[in-house]
């Protein structure tokens, strides 16, 4: 009787060792891509924001060795900066803004249409989801300077806009060059982002259970509130998360149709490398704003789960 | 004055008509099965009913009042669907206490509505589990509690018990007859189940091509169905296809090629040259090694091709000269016997002319 119990306990344990073997054969190769191209630069930054800048800009160097023994030139000056320095903290606040505003706005136009296409008939279900990702065909930088043309001042866009403003005795103002600008161009490219999770999740609901609702006597508001939207949270927190995390640390669409009004952090960080060849203090600022998404985006994914679990 | 009312009701698709002037009376405190094949239009007739649906024509009315157009929501009606429906992100007692939330219950009634709800399914203490924890007979028990926790006047079931194993759904059958004896609420019971139909039904309407083609208690419908349908469909029945030559009163004979005239009863009336079928149920067939031909019985001869032993009953298949097969059924009663017969042994067959029903094409 033991002996017989005994004999598929070793077979089954030589069997997910062997399965274990296969998953890191599978995994490894990607998870080693990872830690080379991601987790070490990382890491290099980290350390780098504790530096001080070299003499020609860059970075000098965070230890050396000589006659005395190995020396530590590390500071936290750059931190410190960031923290006293109400520009800095004003332009993680205004980014902060603009990936929320981003994100909400996205949420609101993309969940009526993944629905749609989620409850669409099959045969047309695939054209709508191409049309979604159609954009993705032609290049980023490209959309982005249509959009310059769109919102330019001889565009049409504009001059309505502007007659409008003048009929109520406004002067004529710039949609280009503008934090609505930003927005819209924030909101364009992030759109796909937040429909193609929604419509995942959204694809697998079972019609029934909103039929179920109704007929125990939910209206159809209290049907969305209560049935369908708690369950598409899911699909709201991954779609979010794709939209506000790029949005946060957006860069070339601040770029090119934010002008000087609609700075973000990005550009800052952008401008640190680059134009004042202050490394450390990039890296700082760059951290800093990997922390501020990762806090947002936990607090966020706590709140909805909590806010679900409340309203079941 | 009937409960639930359908007068005239059709519903189509396109060119396909689902339902097709439907007229039906169910009264209060019935359990009443919608009975037929896949696609006969009976899930169609309870999406009506539940208000998912509406008729392109006919009314139906619950308690006199029409309810043709009134939403799902406004309805004293709630369904138990085949996938049970169960809100994955509630608790148990959360989607017990759903309609009652929605109907602004008061909190403190809730609470102690939903365990005597829970107790009423034998789910006590199940409360705080998640539905996806659940088997898949509890899950039943959820959705039908939840279903009936504020009491509506008509509860519709679409085959509510299809997902679950024999066993447990002979178990789900006796509890759904024992439920609606306890609550009083009237059933409407969908199914393709026509053992689950007999068994549960004070009353069935057998539905074909978006028709009711039968309406009546279960002992009526199987043992006098009015079409080929209803005798094909239900139970298993042998059917020989022939024409009427004499007729006196409800008694006629038919004349059946190869088989010559045979004696047959009719509910319906006939006339010589009409053409139909003898529809004659197999545990209605005698078969015996030898049988004297007796006045007032279908005498046949013929050999044993295949036999099917189920354990409690053996159908035995017999080929009669003219190559047709036809099925008798014998209960495996006599103790210490295992088997009548073998495949090829030479039987009689017979039945009273009262056992074989005449119906018209």
């Amino acid at each position: 009787m033991s002996i017989s119990r005994g004999v598929p306990k070793r077979r089954s344990s030589s069997m997910t060792s062997r399965a274990r073997l296969a998953r890191w054969a599978l995994s490894g190769p990607p998870l080693a891509f990872l830690a080379v191209f991601f987790l070490i630069p990382t890491l290099i930054m980290g350390l780098a924001s504790f530096g001080w800048p070299g003499q020609e800009g860059g970075l000098s160097p965070l230890w050396y060795h000589d006659a005395a023994g190995w020396h530590f030139d590390l500071t936290l000056g750059n931190y410190r900066d960031i923290f006293t320095l109400k520009l800095f903290l004003a332009l993680y606040l205004r980014s902060l803004g603009y990936a929320l505003a981003t994100t909400v706005c996205c949420l609101v136009g993309a969940y009526p249409l993944a629905l749609v296409i989620a409850r669409a008939r099959a045969r047309y279900r695939n054209l709508l989801l191409l049309l979604v990702i159609v954009p993705f065909w032609s290049n980023f930088l490209i959309r982005i300077y249509a959009w310059m043309i769109i919102l330019g001042p001889q565009a049409a866009l504009s001059r309505g806009v502007n007659a409008v403003l003048g009929l109520f005795g406004f002067g004529p103002t710039s949609l280009l060059f503008s934090p609505f600008a930003v927005l819209m161009g924030l909101v364009y490219v992030s759109l796909p982002f937040m429909i193609l999770p929604l419509y995942a999740n959204l694809e697998k609901h079972d019609p029934a259970l909103l039929e179920a609702a109704r007929d125990l006597g939910a209206s159809a508001w209290a049907c969305f509130w209560r049935v369908t939207f708690p369950l598409a949270v899911p699909g709201v927190i991954a779609g979010a998360t794709l939209v506000f995390i790029p949005a946060l640390g957006a860069f070339a669409v601040p770029d090119i149709l934010g002008g000087t009004r609609g700075i973000m952090i990005g550009n800052v960080i952008e401008m640190e490398f680059l134009q004042a060849r202050d490394w450390p203090f990039g890296a700082a600022l760059s951290i800093m704003l990997t922390f501020l998404a990762l806090g947002a985006t936990g607090l966020a994914a706590w709140a909805a789960r909590r806010g679900v679990k409340a309203y079941g | 004055m009937a409960l639930l009312e359908i007068r005239g009701a059709t519903r189509r698709f396109g060119n396909f008509v689902a339902v097709r002037d439907v007229n039906l009376e169910i009264e209060a405190g019935e359990f009443f099965t919608l009975l037929g094949p896949s696609g006969c239009g009976k899930t169609t007739l309870l999406r009506l009913i539940a208000g998912f649906d509406t008729p392109d024509e006919g009314r139906i009315l619950l308690d006199g009042r029409d309810i043709t157009l009134t939403p799902p929501e406004k309805r004293p009606v709630h369904t138990v669907f085949q996938s049970y429906a169960l809100f994955p992100h509630m608790t148990v007692a959360d989607n017990v206490a759903f309609p009652l939330r929605m109907a602004r219950v008061p909190r403190a009634e809730i609470g102690s509505r939903v365990a005597q709800a829970l107790r009423d399914v034998q789910l006590a203490g199940m409360g705080e589990r998640l539905p996806q924890e659940l088997s898949g007979g509890q899950k039943q028990r959820v959705a039908i509690a939840r279903a009936l926790i504020d009491r509506p006047r008509v509860l519709l079931l679409d085959e509510p018990l299809a997902a679950l194993d024999l066993k447990l759904r002979e178990q789900m059958q006796l509890e759904l007859i024992t439920l609606q004896r306890l609550v009083g609420i009237t059933f409407v019971y969908v199914t393709h189940d026509q053992g689950e139909a007999l068994a549960l039904s004070h009353r069935i309407g057998v539905m074909d091509a978006g028709r009711i083609v039968q309406l009546g208690a279960p002992d009526a419908i199987y043992e006098f169905p009015e079409t080929r349908f209803v005798a094909d469909f239900i139970g298993t029945c042998n059917l020989l296809e022939g024409t009427v030559r004499t007729l006196a009163g409800t008694r006629l004979t038919l004349e059946v090629a190869g088989l010559g005239e045979l004696a047959a009863s009719t509910r319906a009336p006939a006339q010589a040259g009409d053409r139909g079928v003898l529809a004659v149920r197999p545990e209605k067939v005698r078969i015996a090694a030898q049988i004297a031909p007796t006045p007032g019985e279908v005498h046949l001869r013929g050999v044993v091709h295949d036999q099917l032993y189920l354990g409690d009953v053996t159908v035995y298949k017999v080929q009669l000269a003219d190559g047709r097969l036809l099925e008798a059924l014998l209960p495996n009663s006599a103790a210490g016997v295992v088997k009548f017969f073998e495949v090829g042994d030479h039987v009689d067959l017979a039945w009273r002319a009262e056992a074989a029903l005449f119906l018209h094409d």
